[in-house]
């Protein structure tokens, strides 16, 4: 019960920092420079028709007004209607937000299943070879421009090894499976095509590693500190005098102390991996939201620019929230 | 005479660091009986702990090494022993409790959890028989509602609380010998009175050796049957604890007792022992007290003390015990 | 008056020599040093020492490969890469330079006086730093330069925006620390005023956090600058920027892949320069590890 108060407490902590999110996002509109009215109505548009549609958009009412307008839209879901794509933003997300999920998921996996498990032997064989190699490829990963990367991965990969497609979820002549999830890598299995499944699965296995190598630089880092840390503290001593086997040490008593700073990084990775797919989407034209929000920079389209950055933000917050709760199930000592 | 529980030979050991090598032990030579209780006191850094470790090897190598002598427990070398038999050894023949029952205890699993590993590791038992044991062993360190503690996790507990599910989980799997290093120096007096008396209470009738280490001259009068004094990284005089306390013969030793102040002596000013513990990187030639001593005479700067039996059980560290003969010699060169 | 300065700043001053001592046996803090400089001294001789004049236009030699004269080889109208790549230099470095001033003046101003006036202030402003942190950095950036509009000055002010809270965060947490000690006490029973104390105890306790902080963000900073410019929020053309030209670069990839190499490697290494010098001066100044 104790956690249910506390995940309550969270949550009306988030309350004002989600209107404060709307708030924000709602001044940069309007900072935008540009007659919204103009821009929906279009080139040819008569000043009548023009400020018909301005009060019907209800953009001649006072700021405070018009937050408010704001915000009941957004409740119904009502995210803004896309200049390129004449259509309501919320449509848009829907359709390109599995791309991004499949490919977000899949780098959250290789960011884990190699991340975690590269920090303990860096932490386990600290100053030997094996850290000294993790640690270098760790300054490198956050210090690498994805964009970069996922070009130099394209020029091995794709032009000189040929091993690798170079663009797109799969090959142009394929159809896509029968939607299911929208994640092809399952949609293909469900429909028994595995030849389908093993396109996908090369489509996507340069844009996730690029995707994934910043955050698993950064995962490595994360582990490899807090199980040395962890190491060194009393109650490690005394496992170790009660003839607990090392690699029980490392793996039960340390890890599961280590898990806390870890769980944290990696939620929040998430997070921020939403920001690295703008630049990994567009580098192998992934058709998801970061593409997307891309395309609609270049195309001036700031109702879809603006509704991409509030779902974005309310995804971090609530992943946040996510990973305070997991917290709380991993760290007994803060249940109070 | 019956072979002694645990002897140690000549113990040297040594931390490499960044300053220099200091020689946390050297010559260090001591024995426990079967059953008895020996404390061990000595100031802050004079390697009590770096002792109590060594047992266990518990030292971590890097920076530290046993670099001489023998530690031998029923007959055995631990010294020599494979990393798996120590294993075996370690929280099963022969067990420890620390300091700081705060930071002792796992945060993150509960008491049962900690307990029940330790039992299921080193004895062949299913999971409820190993439940029943933790019980029956909280209840022997008066717990009150042992089945509610298994249940709690350390931080829930209260120091002294914590300190007992230590002495409970270290002697649950029947230890000939434990290793108490400052047991009690952390918690608040009341609650060090109760505790010491649980754990007396509890080796006594169990028939475990204890090596109780303290800094508390007062704690270990009261406790122990026999008393080890150690100085910058060695013995310096071992006897009864009513033998050390009543007639000590070690200059470090005297100074030691004569610095508790105490109501009945009517003297203004703290005995203090001049001068301050050496460094151990570079320690003194010959003895290592000898800088501090009143007594000093000519071999005391160049030959390390051996230890002299002045009376039987008693032996002290210092050339003051010499024999005439060798007195005479030293005199003379 | 040197003679003043000196003795009322003694021990800075040592303090100061300690740190250069400690950091000159430390690898990292060595080797990200040397980065640094090495890339400070291109940008600021970059004019004198360039091979060529990075806007000019040269359209016979256009996408050359590297060679002889060129060693970086050419972009599509002909200008020399490695001249750009060493102009790109003063611009990816003044942009860091302004924000991690920007951002980290700002930000440990709003974190001292938050954490000093604790209570409700404090309440208000973490939350609204809580509110800018809710934002990827990338997107927010993104978003607030496409509405101000693409240009080198509103990148500065987008990313500076961005990175206010993380200063703040951090200067706030220690403000809490330090109004504890019993000097500021002293200080208000002689009658200092807030932001007295504020300016003159808080703050200068602060300073050695956030030059680690800065030098990190530094790092992060010519990342996301480069990132907005890639995507064609920031610098516009023809300034060569590390990050346009790569976008530009980009086009030409598969026959030309020199254009988009280079600048890119050039962040990777000025990045990982301000990263290695950052974290080994973190561990320098950590207290712990100092005694």
């Amino acid at each position: 019960m104790r956690i249910l108060s506390y995940i309550l407490k969270r949550l009306i902590y988030l309350i004002p920092v989600l209107l404060g999110v709307t708030l924000l996002v709602f001044i940069i509109s309007h900072a935008i420079p540009g007659d919204p009215a103009r821009m929906m109505a279009g080139q040819k548009a008569s000043r009548e028709a023009i400020d018909n549609l301005r009060h019907s958009m209800g953009l001649d009412r006072p700021l405070p007004e018009q937050y408010l307008q704001y915000l009941a839209g957004l409740v119904q879901g009502d995210l803004g209607f896309s200049i390129r794509n004449q259509r309501p933003v919320m449509e848009d997300m829907l359709d390109f937000f599995p791309a991004t999920l499949e490919l977000t998921l899949v780098s959250m996996v290789v960011c884990v299943s190699v991340g975690i498990p590269l920090g303990i032997i860096s932490a386990v064989r600290r100053n030997r070879p094996i850290d000294h190699a993790s640690r270098v490829f760790s300054v490198i990963g956050v210090s690498m421009p994805v964009f970069w990367l996922g070009l130099m991965l394209l020029l091995l990969f794709y032009r000189n090894l040929g091993w690798l497609p170079g663009s797109g979820r799969l090959d142009i002549g394929l159809d896509p499976p029968a939607h299911v999830t929208g994640l092809y890598l399952i949609d293909t299995l469900l429909e028994g095509s595995v030849g389908k499944f093993r396109n996908a699965l090369l489509h996507i296995l340069l844009p996730a590693f690029c995707l994934s190598y910043v955050y698993l630089a950064i995962i490595t880092r994360i582990v490899r500190s807090s199980m040395i840390s962890v190491m060194g503290l009393d109650f490690i001593t005394t496992a170790r005098a009660n003839g607990i086997a090392e690699t029980v040490i490392t793996l039960k008593h340390c890890l599961k102390n280590s898990l806390i700073p870890t769980v944290t990084i990696t939620g929040l990775s998430i997070g921020e991996l939403l920001g690295g797919a703008i630049l990994t989407e567009t580098i192998f034209n992934w058709p998801g939201m970061g593409k997307y929000v891309v395309d609609s920079v270049n195309f001036l389209d700031f109702p879809a620019l603006m509704g991409f950055t509030l779902v974005v933000s309310f995804t971090y917050v609530m992943i946040n929230l996510a990973v305070d709760v997991i917290y709380a199930f991993l760290d007994p000592q803060i249940r109070y | 005479m019956s072979e002694p529980l645990l002897e140690i030979r000549n113990l040297a050991v040594q931390f490499f660091t960044y300053q220099g090598t200091v020689r946390a032990l050297e010559g260090v030579s001591l024995r426990v009986e079967r059953g008895e209780i020996l404390g061990l006191v000595g100031e802050t850094g004079c390697g009590k702990s770096v002792l109590a470790r060594s047992v266990l090897r518990l030292i971590a190598d890097p920076p530290g090494r046993i670099t001489d002598g023998e530690i031998l427990f029923k007959g055995r070398d631990l010294i020599k022993l494979s990393r798996r038999e120590m294993r075996r050894i370690r929280g099963n023949e022969i067990s420890m409790i620390f300091q700081e029952p705060m930071s002792s205890l796992n945060p993150v699993f509960t008491v049962g959890n900690q307990m029940q590993e330790v039992v299921a590791l080193h004895q062949a038992v299913g999971r409820d028989e190993a439940r029943r044991i933790c019980v029956d062993m909280l209840r022997q360190v008066k717990m009150p509602d042992p089945d509610q503690v298994l249940l709690k996790y350390p931080h829930e507990l209260s120091g002294g609380m914590r300190q007992r599910v230590m002495i409970a989980m270290e002697l649950s799997c029947r230890p000939d010998l434990l290793l108490a290093d400052e047991p009690t120096t952390a918690l608040d007096v009341t609650v060090q009175a109760q505790v010491l008396a649980i754990l007396e209470g509890i080796t006594r009738q169990r028939g475990v050796a204890v090596l109780f280490i303290s800094h508390d001259l007062g704690v270990v009068a009261q406790l122990c049957d026999r008393v080890a004094v150690m100085y910058a990284g060695g013995i310096v005089e071992t006897a009864t604890a009513a033998a050390i306390f009543a007639a000590p013969r070690h200059p470090y030793t005297r100074g030691l007792l004569q610095a508790i102040p105490r109501i009945d002596e009517g003297r203004e000013a703290l005995m203090v022992i001049p001068g301050t513990v050496p460094s151990l990187i570079d320690p003194p030639r010959g003895c290592r007290f000898h800088p501090r001593c009143g007594h000093r005479f000519q071999p005391c700067d160049r030959e390390p003390p051996p230890f002299y039996e002045p009376s039987p059980g008693h032996r002290v560290a210092c050339h003051l015990h010499a024999g005439e003969d060798q007195k005479r010699s030293w005199s003379r060169s | 008056m040197l003679d003043e300065f000196r003795r009322q700043y003694a021990w800075q001053i040592r303090e100061f020599f300690f740190t250069v001592k400690l950091l000159r046996r430390n690898p990292s803090a060595v080797a990200g040093f040397v980065i640094i400089t090495g890339m400070v001294a291109m940008a600021l001789t970059a004019p004198v020492l360039a091979p060529y004049n990075p806007i000019q236009i040269s359209l016979g030699e256009r996408l050359g490969p590297p060679g002889g004269a060129h060693w970086f080889g050419t972009d599509e109208l002909g200008r020399d890469i490695l001249t750009r790549v060493m102009y790109g230099a003063r611009i990816s470095l003044w942009i860091g330079v302004l924000v991690v001033a920007i951002a980290g003046g700002l930000g440990a101003v709003i974190g001292a006086v938050s954490g000093y006036l604790g209570h409700r202030v404090d309440n208000l402003i973490m939350r609204a730093m809580d509110v800018v942190l809710s934002f990827p950095p990338l997107v927010l950036a993104m978003a607030l330069a496409a509405a101000l509009g693409p240009s080198l000055n509103n990148a500065i002010l987008a990313v500076a925006f961005v990175m206010i809270p993380k200063f703040a965060r951090m200067v706030r947490g220690e403000a809490l620390a330090v109004k504890e000690k019993q000097f500021i006490a002293a200080a208000r029973a002689s009658g200092a005023g807030s932001l007295w104390i504020v300016w003159h105890h808080i703050l200068p306790n602060c300073f050695s956090s956030v030059i680690v902080l800065g030098t990190l963000i530094l790092g992060e900073t010519i990342l996301i600058a480069a990132s907005l410019s890639f995507i064609g929020l920031g610098t516009q053309p023809p300034t060569p920027e590390w990050g346009a030209m790569i976008s530009v670069g980009r086009k030409f990839l598969m026959d030309q892949w020199w254009y988009a190499t280079f600048p890119g490697l050039f962040i990777l290494v000025t990045v990982i320069g301000f990263n290695i010098f950052g974290d080994a001066l973190r561990d320098v100044l950590d207290p712990r590890i100092r005694r």
